[in-house]
């Protein structure tokens, strides 16, 4: 039983980050229209920010302090994401799909190299934080604190997101323009505005989400391929587009992940990948996606 | 349409002749002028050519966008060194077979599947597809070597060339020539492909799906069959890749490679019938030059590739043939 509660409490972790990097990435789906495929290295950049950012302090800081750094990650992701858009991403918007697929392809590799070239070929830790925080005991098993601290900050973003997307005026203009973008902009929403704001609020989310993944696991070069995968799967099963969906994918992929590590090894990844296909089959829009 | 384009998609022979002829005896003489490498080097060129030319099927005459080729070209490779590991065999001929078989039972499998959607959904459905033999090619290390691959030495050509003494010989030069004889078959056979009605019917699809319909082009099954091509032309460059590259990983089942492919294919201009065979070789080269002069080859890549995407969407063959359309039209 307390062994089953391990599992959860580790599927629960990865859902919190595979929420934070899929969200973003249904987030700027849902409104512009983009499959962004540089989202996954704006994630790994997320992770090696925060990981930079805690190694330049001196040993022996207080651990609230560097709590308070955890978030560098994601404000330098949303830094990137609002130079990106209107630059790169705004002449696109008219394109075939192809263009977009392509042109984010193109940013994936340049972003992999541009860390590759700033922060060097190895992986760069930040573990004073994960092991500051200690750990209690769960049944007679160590189970480290800040694994916790990860899933609550996966909670609060979930429910923050929720809230600024349903109870504030932004996420008004948000929906309207993820609806219809013409209305909306005869209505006198300013639509590059909204474009570069829900796509900074997505790199926030994913740089969020590699931020708190490096005092655990470091950050190395290839995590955003790996990761940009992953999240395909988890909004392909929520649905494209959808808040909830995300959520909801990265729950089950979180639960599989970790059933699959634990049951079956060697297919946990063809699983996974076989049932986003199953859903896209079945329901194309995913569980949570309307269709177009 | 360009001028190169149009001179290529006319059937007019001696036209034709003309672009053709002289890039044939270029082809034929090179392995005697060139290095060994750069012979060696073209043949890898030629050999993502069939797999691009395949790939185009798909984008620029059907109009879908497969982000999953990467799986058809690892199944043909990866059938010709599982054929070397359990069966011993080493004939080329048997390996295409293979290869051919193999690709063929795939593309059928994953067709029925992708078929039914189009646009970002088929890309996504691919993507995961090809993503599945992925996991299992790096999971299943017993079978497949997993992240170590699987080596594949040089096969015996036509049962009696076989690589004795120096193997880079062999290939830049008796392989050298096996290939190109099937880059000709295949760019001829994808020729009549998208020149009879079957071809012209899937351009109908591309253009307007409900009017194909209209007109009574049976659109899913279409397409079916225009996957099943295009996978299988994809196939049998992944087995005649292997032998060259004497190695085969899961690298080239990742998504990523799969992204190469498309990129080759806009490179060239994937409107053009010459696009995606003029975009791999050029990429081969560019790679080549990008990894032989620095660690950063992804960024030199990633810019080429958003610069052309920005500003020469037709690609290469396009705008070459727009520059010599107005080019004409000057001297006219």
């Amino acid at each position: 039983m307390d062994f089953f509660f391990i599992h959860l409490l580790n599927a629960l972790l990865s859902a919190a980050t595979l929420f934070l990097i899929a969200g973003g990435l249904s987030l700027i789906y849902g409104v512009m229209r983009i499959v962004n495929l540089a989202h996954g290295n704006i994630y790994a950049f997320g992770a090696y920010v925060t990981a930079w950012a805690l190694g330049r302090l001196v040993a022996g800081t207080p651990t609230p302090v560097l709590y308070l750094v955890l978030p560098a990650g994601a404000v330098g992701a949303a830094l990137l994401g609002s130079v990106l858009e209107p630059t790169l991403l705004r002449p696109f918007y008219k394109r075939a799909e192809e263009y977009q697929l392509l042109v984010t392809f193109g940013l994936l590799m340049i972003l992999g190299d541009v860390m590759h070239f700033v922060w060097g070929p190895y992986p760069l830790s930040a573990s004073a934080l994960w092991e500051n925080s200690g750990s209690l005991s769960i049944a007679g098993n160590p189970y480290p604190n800040y694994n916790l601290v990860v899933i609550a900050i996966g909670g609060f973003a979930a429910a923050f997101l929720w809230a600024f997307v349903y109870k504030t005026r932004f996420g008004i203009v948000l929906r309207a323009t993820s609806q219809n973008m013409r209305m909306a902009s005869a209505l006198g929403v300013n639509v590059n505005r909204v474009y570069v704001q829900a796509f900074t609020l997505g790199c926030f989310m994913a740089g969020l989400g590699g931020a708190i993944i490096a005092p655990s696991q470091s950050a190395v070069l290839d995590m955003g391929v790996d990761a940009l995968v992953l999240s395909f799967i988890v909004v392909v099963i929520g649905g494209l587009g959808s808040l909830e969906g995300a959520l909801v994918g990265a729950l089950i992929v979180g639960v599989v992940r970790e059933a699959g590590i634990a049951w079956f090894p060697e297919i946990e990844l063809a699983v996974l990948y076989l049932m986003a296909a199953i859903v896209l089959l079945v329901r194309p829009a995913g569980l949570f996606g309307r269709a177009s | 349409m360009s001028t190169l384009a149009v001179a290529l998609e006319a059937r007019s022979p001696a036209k034709l002749l003309v672009w053709v002829a002289p890039i044939v005896v270029v082809l034929l003489v090179y392995p005697w002028v060139a290095t060994q490498y750069q012979a060696m080097l073209l043949a890898y060129g030629l050999v993502m050519a069939i797999a691009a030319l395949g790939f185009n099927l798909l984008l620029g005459y059907t109009g879908l966008l497969s982000f999953g080729h990467a799986a058809f070209f690892g199944v043909g490779a990866y059938t010709v060194a599982l054929m070397v590991k359990y069966l011993k065999v080493s004939s080329m001929e048997l390996f295409l077979a293979g290869a051919i078989v193999a690709s063929v039972l795939v593309a059928a499998l994953f067709g029925v599947v992708c078929v039914r959607y189009t646009r970002i959904f088929f890309s996504i459905l691919t993507l995961a597809l090809s993503q599945v033999l992925w996991s299992l090619a790096f999971k299943f290390f017993w079978v497949t070597g997993g992240t170590d691959g699987l080596r594949v030495p040089t096969p015996a050509l036509l049962g009696f060339a076989t690589a004795k003494g120096d193997k880079m010989d062999f290939l830049s030069h008796t392989y050298y020539y096996y290939i190109l004889v099937i880059f000709f078959a295949c760019v001829a056979l994808m020729w009549v492909i998208v020149n009879s009605p079957f071809g012209k019917a899937l351009q109908s699809i591309r253009d307007s799906e409900t009017r194909a319909e209209f007109v009574g082009v049976q659109v899913w099954h279409h397409r079916w069959v225009a996957f099943l091509v295009s996978g299988v032309f994809t196939g049998i460059a992944g087995a005649l890749w292997v032998p060259l590259n004497g190695l085969i990983t899961p690298d080239n089942l990742l998504w990523t490679f799969s992204g190469k492919i498309v990129f080759m294919t806009v490179l060239g201009g994937f409107r053009a019938f010459a696009g995606p065979i003029v975009g791999a070789v050029l990429y081969n080269y560019l790679e080549a030059a990008a990894v032989g002069n620095t660690v950063y080859w992804q960024f030199v890549l990633g810019t080429v590739l958003v610069v052309l995407v920005l500003s020469l969407p037709t690609g290469v063959v396009g705008t070459a043939g727009r520059l010599l359309e107005r080019w004409r039209g000057r001297t006219a």
